[in-house]
């Protein structure tokens, strides 16, 4: 029970997420339904792995705007690639160029990022900032305003797809979210991850390389978001150039929920989990209580501000600032 | 003989040089922006006749307006320390208020009315950020996704629009000239000026600068930190107010959705005028002419032939060089030190 209770206070969002599952499955008879579940779960694999690689990047200190650029960019080569000439023959293995291209894109994006504020020394938000706009550019550039479809049903049938009865999508998100727990609790660059970002100078002078680590996050975050584009591609069976947009902002809502810190050092991928599912919860449930999507707007932007209040009060303990 | 001179002078110049060479990299380090911008007008007025022209610089300024208005109220925010990314969603709720209220209420009190509710906002924004003191980057992507909610409310997910769009005085805003100059622009400037008077030259500008520059410190000398923070905010939400005036009568209508995408345009524009994210240093007029550059450039890139898309690839790469000189002028070094 302690334990419990002490788990609780660390991550607060899972009482909130426990009390609006509650809610919900009393307020409406559609709600507690294993099939709904499922639906939750896929509604919020896509934000749920940008999520993933943006708690890294968020961890470590910085912060990656780019994203939903990224996930159109990537959505976008998925899909045109597999539809090449030069794949036509190749049968459903022509979806491997292109998921393969996919991904790279969203990698070598965070690489750039990443090289630019470690080399440069400019803050994160203005160059990923920099790079929403940019990366939209090339996305634009690249598509020529264009929509993309895909030709070949075994894309959009594999993100209809189950394994093991559950959805491949989010069994998926849910391998790579315990893949990113692994890695920012059992290994040594998840630990100099927290370094970094609680204390730069310290890590610094504790002998961490504090660019490397910067480019590795960046590198996942890019990579996650190219992910993301990807799987979300699947569901559609297209993609178009305005993918993905305020996908950044609703990242960064879930992150923070999750009780990660802005200014780095402090965060889990749990707490990321909790904060991901407290937003798809919330509007599955609405949804289903035929909530206009307005309100949803202003309860969840009501409900960051009110966990960033309580969050402060709670960790405030004691140290009273000054007041004028 | 006539060697000799030659070496000696060559000679005794070189220190000279250097010393000048250096004065010419703080100068270049400190207007940055200011060549820069005088750059790309010499660039692209080379490779286009109409670039100059005066009609073309005052279709450029009349585009820049709204985003220009916007720019002056979040670079005083800014400056004092915070970020106000609900610029964007406050737009649109403006806008699509006091053009539902033209037909209901009439101009004259549309305009109050809504500029009350728009200082309403801010005040929010200010209270959550001043008194309460949470992140402000958190607080107005909150308040982005709220207000976005309230003006679909507010509308009921409708498009509103002036019935009367010929017979209404309420056109001189967007649409009118004052002073024989179209009057967004006289606005915008003015605006500015105004902002930077009361930045360079008022007390209230000082605290601003203080409290964004070190927030103890400002405390511990007296000034009264979350007032001077909350009325950055109320600041913020007047000018959005005033662009959505303009905007509104420009367009005689407007969507839900009007401002979506424009906070971090703002942003970029206040970045590209050399204000410090961290606070405590800036500058309004230097703002107008980020404002301007970004405007430039997109007319300019326009005018060459080129797709509307290749502005952001060109405002993406011009960003991170501006603030890269800027933070390598500051470090004297270009490279950053970390390892």
């Amino acid at each position: 029970m302690q334990t419990l209770k002490t788990w609780l206070i660390r991550n607060p969002i899972w009482g909130f997420v426990v009390l609006i599952f509650v809610f919900f499955s009393f307020a409406n008879p559609y709600f507690f339904d294993l099939q709904n579940f499922q639906n939750i779960l896929v509604q919020t694999s896509t934000i749920g792995l940008i999520a993933l690689g943006m708690t890294l990047v968020m961890i470590n200190g910085n912060i990656d705007l780019s994203v939903g650029a990224t996930v159109a960019l990537a959505a976008s080569l998925a899909i045109d690639i597999q539809g090449w000439e030069a794949f036509a023959n190749w049968g459903n293995w022509a979806i491997l160029p292109g998921v393969i291209a996919g991904l790279m894109s969203g990698v070598i994006l965070g690489a750039v990022n990443g090289l630019i504020v470690w080399k440069t020394g400019v803050d994160a938000f203005i160059v990923t900032l920099g790079a929403m706009l940019g990366v939209r550019g090339l996305v634009f550039a690249y598509t020529e305003e264009q929509s993309f479809f895909a030709m070949n049903f075994a894309y959009s049938d594999f993100g209809a797809s189950s394994v093991a009865g559950l959805p491949t999508l989010a069994v998926l998100f849910l391998l790579f979210a315990l893949g990113t727990h692994l890695l920012l609790s059992g290994t040594v660059h998840g630990r100099n991850t927290y370094a970094v970002g609680g204390n730069r100078e310290a890590a610094v002078n504790a002998g961490i390389r504090v660019g490397p680590h910067m480019l590795i996050n960046f590198m996942l975050v890019g990579f996650f978001a190219a992910l993301a584009g990807i799987t979300l591609s699947t569901q559609m069976g297209a993609a178009t150039p305005n993918l993905g947009r305020e996908y950044e902002l609703w990242t960064i809502t879930a992150v923070v929920l999750g009780g990660t810190k802005l200014t780095g050092g402090s965060g889990t991928i749990i707490g990321t989990f909790g904060g991901v599912l407290a937003i798809g919860i919330l509007r599955n449930g609405m949804n289903l209580m035929q909530v206009p999507a307005f309100y949803v707007l202003v309860i969840l932007g009501t409900i960051l501000i009110a966990v960033l209040f309580l969050d402060k009060q709670l960790t405030r303990g004691g140290k009273e600032e000054l007041r004028t | 003989m006539v060697a000799e001179t030659k070496s000696e002078v060559g000679e005794a110049s070189k220190p000279k040089r250097r010393v000048q060479g250096n004065a010419v990299v703080s100068v270049l380090a400190k207007q940055g922006i200011l060549i820069a911008f005088a750059l790309f007008m010499l660039g692209f007025a080379l490779f286009s006749e109409r670039f100059l022209s005066a009609d073309n610089v005052m279709t450029v300024l009349r585009q820049s307006a709204i985003i220009g208005v916007m720019a002056v109220g979040v670079t005083v925010v800014v400056i004092g320390g915070n970020l106000d990314l609900s610029v964007g969603s406050m737009l649109s709720f403006s806008t699509v208020m006091v053009v539902d209220l033209h037909d209901k209420l009439g101009p004259e009190l549309a305009i109050p009315v809504m500029l009350l509710a728009t200082l309403c906002i801010g005040a929010v924004n200010g209270t959550l950020v001043g008194f309460l003191r949470l992140n402000s980057l958190i607080v107005t992507l909150g308040m982005l996704s709220a207000i976005q909610g309230l003006t679909l409310i507010y509308s009921g997910g409708q498009n509103v629009d002036i019935a009367n769009q010929q017979g209404t005085w309420f056109a001189i805003f967007g649409r009118g000239q004052m002073l024989g100059i179209a009057s967004p622009i006289v606005i915008f400037l003015g605006l500015a000026v105004l902002m930077h008077i009361v930045m360079a030259y008022t007390p209230f500008g000082r605290r601003v600068y203080a409290v964004g520059g070190n927030p103890t410190a400002a405390t511990f000398s007296g000034i009264r930190r979350s007032r001077t923070v909350f009325l950055t905010y109320v600041i913020s939400a007047l000018c959005v107010g005033i662009a959505a005036i303009i905007l509104g009568s420009r367009v005689m209508g407007s969507q839900n959705n009007v401002g979506q995408g424009y906070e971090l345009q703002v942003l970029a524009t206040v970045i590209l005028g050399g204000t410090s994210l961290l606070g405590g240093s800036g500058n309004v007029l230097k703002t107008v002419i980020g404002v301007l550059i970004l405007g430039f450039i997109q007319n300019g890139l326009l005018l060459l032939g080129y797709a509307y898309y290749v502005q952001w690839i060109v405002t993406w790469i011009v960003i991170i060089l501006a603030v890269w000189l800027d933070v390598a002028a500051k470090r004297g070094r270009l490279l950053s030190p970390i390892a």
